[in-house]
């Protein structure tokens, strides 16, 4: 099928069952499907622990339909490698010659914290791999532990909005731009509100040689504390808000693929959610306006490396 | 539930599950306590509540439109949320 320009372009079939465990309204699932489908022909997942792994695979039962294999937290990338080498190997020796799809799933915490020297071996040694980092802004699946991941001002179990600090003192870290300067062949941001978007890169992602690494927004109804018909209106408001800009950096070049013109007011992002509350009040504007720079300077930076011909 | 469960010496090595999307079997609509109700006659065929219903429990029919599964349903109200001309309503469970 290959790229879409509607929805009605995706494929039909499903390669991930119902009647998992993952909470109502999880914009985890949205990646899971979009991944099996847009990825042609044999593929092997790879999940670190997480809350992808915990709610999809509920001992005696599995809602994959296709190979998938549970790592720890910190070598899914290492994993990936290993199967993709045994393919390899398969063929060498074999001649095994199918084209068989690695993809490996970790969460923020499994990514951007614990599998970061795991992941960033796999993108150095090549292997043609695609790792997903699936970014719901904490540890949600172990209890709402802050990670690297969680933005400034956000409480969790962790770093709770109080007396002390205004929720998380520390901004996120850009696990984006570290991926992409290990040089690799392609490197996007993915967000569910913006589907044929992701789709499209999930495709292109599908067809390119080498270690792949997607970012992928999820919204957490449990762990951000919104109502859960509220997951992908928040998805939304985090692109429109340059939050969380969408663009992909191939071979080197970046572009812009949802480009905001007129953001909205970040304030309309940070009142739907509970990990925010405490930020609309007048005392902690500083961290409202703090927050606001660093997504200023985060866009200025990405509008003028998009005009590069290449950045790496 | 309890009476099918089976001791390590039966299970496979290494706790392989050898049944690929087993999940099936869960009723996971038990969950829910707002239910979607669909107004096909408002329906435009966009496909928006089923690429983004997390629980899979929109069927995509083959005309592309779409039935409402309740067995797995959880109410998370995204569809209602989402569907561009209101054709999907939440009531509450059991009134």
């Amino acid at each position: 099928m290959g790229f879409i320009r509607r929805l009605n372009d995706i494929p039909r079939e499903e390669y991930f069952a119902p009647g998992h465990a993952f909470c109502a309204g999880c914009g985890i699932t949205s990646i899971i499907r979009m991944v099996l489908k847009a990825y042609e022909g044999p593929k092997i997942i790879v999940n670190a622990t997480g809350c992808m792994e915990v709610a999809s695979t509920l001992y005696p039962r599995t809602a994959w339909k296709v190979p998938w294999i549970h790592s720890a937290f910190e070598n899914a990338a290492a994993t990936a490698a290993g199967i993709e080498a045994a393919f390899k190997i398969l063929n060498r020796k074999y001649g095994y010659n199918k084209k068989v799809h690695v993809i490996a799933f970790g969460g923020d915490g499994g990514t951007f914290d614990i599998g970061i020297q795991a992941l960033s071996g796999a993108l150095e040694r090549g292997h043609n791999f695609t790792y997903i980092c699936y970014d719901n802004e904490a540890y949600m699946n172990t209890g709402i532990q802050r990670s690297g991941a969680t933005p400034m001002g956000a409480a969790t179990t962790t770093s709770p909005a109080g007396r002390v600090i205004p929720g998380k003192p520390q901004g996120k870290k850009d696990l984006v731009f570290i991926a992409a300067f290990h040089k690799i062949p392609y490197v996007a941001t993915l967000n569910p509100a913006f589907m044929q978007d992701m789709y499209n890169k999930l495709v292109k992602a599908s067809q390119i040689e080498g270690p792949k690494f997607l970012h992928y927004y999820t919204p957490c109804p449990t762990g951000w504390r919104f109502d859960t018909s509220h997951s992908i209106k928040i998805a939304r408001l985090a692109v429109q808000t340059r939050f969380f800009p969408l663009y992909e950096i191939e071979r080197g070049k970046l572009r812009i693929t949802v480009d905001i013109k007129k953001p909205k007011p970040l304030e309309e992002y940070l009142k739907l959610q509970g990990r925010f509350r405490h930020l609309l009040d007048p005392k902690n504007k500083h961290i409202v306006d703090a927050l606001k720079e660093e997504i200023e300077r985060n866009w200025q930076r990405l509008k003028m490396l998009s005009q590069l011909d290449f950045i790496y | 539930m309890a009476d099918d469960l089976k001791t390590w010496r039966e299970l496979p090595v290494a706790m392989i599950v050898d049944q690929p999307g087993n999940t099936v079997e869960v009723e996971t609509g038990t969950w829910r306590a707002l239910r979607p109700v669909l107004d096909p006659s408002k329906c435009i065929k966009c496909l928006i509540c089923w690429v983004y219903c997390p629980d899979l429990a929109i069927e995509r029919l083959e005309d592309d439109s779409v039935k409402i599964n309740y067995y797995y349903c959880k109410g998370c109200g995204i569809c209602a949320e989402e569907c561009p001309t209101k054709a999907i309503q939440m009531v509450e469970e059991g009134v």
